[in-house]
């Protein structure tokens, strides 16, 4: 009953999402105030139905409602409720569906937190939502049906993939989605900009929160899926530049330019161009990302089952959006007057070089994901470029970016004195300096390359401390009323010390474990021990234990510090599920500061048990970076002027006032970045 | 020399070039230096040049062939015409059995081993990989389901 009342709500979704398209567009064009607000009231309703569906639909997963297809296909009843709740999204139907549910909940939050906004600019925006959300809901009703029903009813489900039960399907796909729908915010705000032909200040501020709640949840997305793919075996590690890790990671890399030039367009009325382009192209990357895993064009652990019908459909809504918004971009962007003009050594010219450099590494890895599709439509030759490629061409392009990073904070806006900021570049390199040689001295040696990157790393963390200081006061020897300065400080300028910083931290696990991970493998008997490092691994045994769903046999190995004493315990597990008729291996690991203890069960043999030891260098510091960087949007995110002085357009922008930001509130602004 | 709007946006798009034909000619370098093509046994075995080049090789695991040894697997890779021996140290993906489809990345060495460093066994749910069915479908052997 439920089910067929989520079928017919997400049906009436779709007819709703058509209104909320036609008000919208047409109450603004019209300028017609009822209509707009009609709107609004078909963008609350939408949301509400999708809701419903989408509640129905779990409701249907929790209570193993088999008789619906995509039930049957990915659940079981002896799942536990996690995973049959997490299961709702874990496969083609249903994910869709959670895509759809976030965009919903998106355009319904832009209804009720934007009274502030203009009421055209609202609707329209309202409408480009209504537009996305059309196409997604009219794709699941004709294609991809979640409420599919089957004729026979079957006894029990055919289970979810194993490899899948993991608290990393629970969180990965939601916050990853977050982020990718989040985007779509501003891309209908600059479609919407680019409709009325006006692109200011104002806008920028409004742009902002949204494109920064999208990067917080993406950023958080892409960790949880490294961190997932680290400790499942067999997926390649925190990163493998797998196509469909690299889907995510281009609007990551197109968001965060985008960010950055909002924030020039909003206080510099500069880069209206760049940022209106930066909006379009993250939000299609994002759409190209979705359905690259759900068409099946790559190879990898994501694709779900396609038919032709499916990837037709796709093809022809990523044409539309893309093409539609591209389109409307070519024509309109030239009307957008060029705003205040900057030197090139100025906070403007270092976002607008690293912007451009972004943007050259987005490509690298669009090239490298699809090129291979390009090769094989024309020679039939089937090609994969992996690791060694972006190694070659990503990695160099990111060393002028962490560079330009450290520097950029420390430049004025307009013209920076570059005397004042040698000073205190000065000062980061040569802490940087110590820094470098103290590590090489603690290691003693190795080679040279990942010092380089080390430095790189340490240079971001102390240019961001180093500014940060200098923000809040403290080198003009000025303690007195420090805490104060710094609660005074924008929450913006905190983040972006923050965001920084946790990049350079991130930068030291993924060089460290790149280069400094020691593992060994060898077949061991209850009692034997195996180096590992300047520390040991001592093999005790398997013992037995039973799941809820499996049956496992658990290791039991010890470190010894030094080779000594007895230090870390570690319980890996071979897992078998029945309803599957398939195995998983669940590595055991420890954390410390300067690395993990990571231990994997493999076969016997002759009485000996496979034993895979590794010690994974810094990589926690990868997991940390990721998670300052999430705090530091987090607080740019809380920044008071984002919430308090809902920004008003000024009636008359001032004729060349270049020097004046065109806000209301810009008098709480502090100079923050 | 003045500057003004013309010479801000010579500057900035001239250093915009500047990086993008960098990081073009470090593209065309590494592509052609990493990339791996495609193959399936057959054609890697009919091939004398299949030498020092990196291959993705895909097929069928052939039942029976798998034999661990302390870290190495080795096993045969199988397109129902030829099959050919894979030699491996690293971790097998969970998904990996026999009488399904796998990808394993590596080179062929002097007496005709496959040396792999990647094995991938990331697939649908059909068990078989994209780049395997294709081929396989291509070459008419395989019609769906496992093995043979």
């Amino acid at each position: 009953m439920l089910t067929e009342l989520g079928h017919y709500a997400l049906i009436l979704a779709t007819c709703i999402a058509a209104a909320q398209v036609i008000f919208g567009f047409w109450g603004a064009q019209r300028r017609h105030l009822a209509v707009m607000q009609a709107a609004d009231q078909a963008t609350l309703v939408t949301f509400a139905l999708v809701v419903l569906a989408f509640a129905a639909l779990m409701q249907a997963y929790i209570v193993s409602d088999f008789s619906l297809r995509t039930v049957w296909q990915n659940s079981h009843q002896d799942k536990p409720l996690i995973y049959r709740i997490a299961g709702t999204w874990g496969n083609h139907e249903g994910s869709l569906l959670l895509w759809t549910l976030i965009l919903t909940l998106f355009s319904a939050c832009l209804v009720l937190a934007g009274r502030g906004l203009p009421t055209t600019l609202k609707a329209r925006v309202l409408g480009v939502q209504g537009v996305i959300a059309l196409g997604f809901l009219s794709f699941m009703v004709l294609t991809s049906n979640p409420f599919l029903r089957q004729a026979t009813l079957p006894i029990d489900g055919e289970g979810l993939n194993p490899l899948l039960q993991d608290i990393g399907l629970a969180l990965h796909p939601p916050m990853l989605y977050l982020g990718y729908v989040g985007f779509s915010m501003a891309f209908s705000f600059a479609v919407a900009a680019l409709i009325e032909g006006r692109v200011d200040p104002a806008w920028g501020r409004w742009v902002r929160p949204w494109t920064l709640t999208a990067w917080v949840f993406l950023t958080a997305g892409i960790t949880l899926g490294s961190w997932w793919a680290y400790y499942e075996l067999g997926w390649g590690g925190w990163w493998f530049w797998d196509p469909v890790e690299n889907v995510s990671f281009m609007p990551w890399l197109s968001g965060t330019a985008l960010l950055h030039c909002a924030i020039v367009v909003e206080k510099r009325d500069a880069m209206k161009v760049w940022t209106i382009l930066f909006a379009v192209l993250t939000f299609s990357l994002s759409l190209v990302g979705t359905f690259i895993v759900r068409s099946g064009l790559l190879t990898s652990v994501h694709a779900f089952a396609v038919d032709p019908e499916r990837g037709r459909y796709i093809l022809m809504l990523l044409a539309l959006s893309i093409g539609g918004s591209l389109g409307l971009f070519a024509i309109r962007a030239p009307i957008f007057k060029p705003g205040g003009i900057f030197a090139p050594i100025s906070r403007e010219g270092a976002l607008l070089i690293n912007n451009i450099l972004l943007a050259i590494a987005a490509a690298i890895v669009f090239y490298g994901t699809l090129w291979p599709l390009v090769v094989e439509a024309m020679s039939g030759q089937k090609i994969t470029v992996a690791g060694p490629f972006y190694d070659r061409t990503f990695v160099p392009i990111m060393v002028p970016v962490v560079i330009l990073m450290g520097i950029g904070p420390f430049l004025t806006w307009k013209r920076a004195d570059a005397g004042a900021v040698a000073q205190r570049l000065g000062l980061v390199l040569g802490i940087t300096t110590l820094v470098v040689i103290a590590v090489l001295f603690l290691r003693r040696g190795g080679a040279w390359l990942p010092y380089v990157g080390i430095g790189l790393a340490v240079w971001l963390i102390t240019a961001a401390a180093v500014e940060w200081l200098d923000r809040v006061g403290v080198w003009k020897g000025r303690f007195a009323g420090l805490g104060r300065r710094i609660l005074r400080t924008p929450n913006a300028a905190h983040g972006m010390s923050l965001a920084h910083a946790g990049l350079g931290i991130a930068i030291i696990g993924m060089v460290g474990s790149t280069s400094w991970s020691l593992e060994t493998i060898t077949a061991m008997a209850p009692g034997d021990t195996a180096d590992l490092g300047q520390h040991c691994v001592r093999f005790n045994g398997v013992n037995q234990a039973q799941g809820p769903n499996y049956s496992a046999q658990v290791g039991d190995l010890t470190v010894l510090r030094n080779c000594q004493n007895d230090w870390l315990a570690l319980a890996p597990e071979k897992r078998a599920y029945p309803v599957r008729a398939m195995g998983t291996t669940e590595a055991a690991i420890i954390s410390r500061w300067n690395g993990d203890y990571y231990v994997a069960l493999g076969d016997e043999q002759d009485g000996k048990r496979v034993v895979r030891a590794y010690f994974r260098a810094y990589v926690p510091w990868i997991w940390l970076g990721g998670i300052v960087m999430v705090i530091g949007g987090l607080f740019s995110l809380s920044d008071r002027r984002l919430r308090l002085g809902i920004p008003r357009r000024v009636q008359a922008p001032a004729k060349g006032a270049t020097g004046s930001p065109a806000l209301a509130t810009a008098k709480v602004d502090g100079g923050a970045a | 020399m003045a500057y003004s709007r013309k010479t801000q946006r010579l500057l900035f798009i001239s250093v915009g070039l500047g990086f993008a034909a960098v990081a073009v000619v470090f593209m065309a370098l590494a592509f052609s230096s990493t990339a791996a093509f495609f193959r399936t046994p057959s054609e890697l075995v009919a091939d004398d040049q299949a030498g020092s080049q990196r291959y993705r090789l895909g097929g069928l695991v052939e039942t029976g062939s798998v034999v661990k040894q302390g870290s190495q697997t080795d096993f045969k890779v199988t397109d129902c015409q030829a099959s050919l021996l894979v030699r491996t140290n690293i971790i097998l993906p969970d998904l990996f059995r026999e009488g399904q489809g796998v990808v394993a990345e590596g080179k062929l060495n002097a007496s005709g081993v496959f040396e792999a460093d990647k094995v991938l066994a990331k697939h649908d749910e059909n068990y078989m990989p994209k780049d395997v069915a294709d081929k396989l479908k291509q070459q008419g052997v395989w019609q769906g389901g496992g093995g043979c």
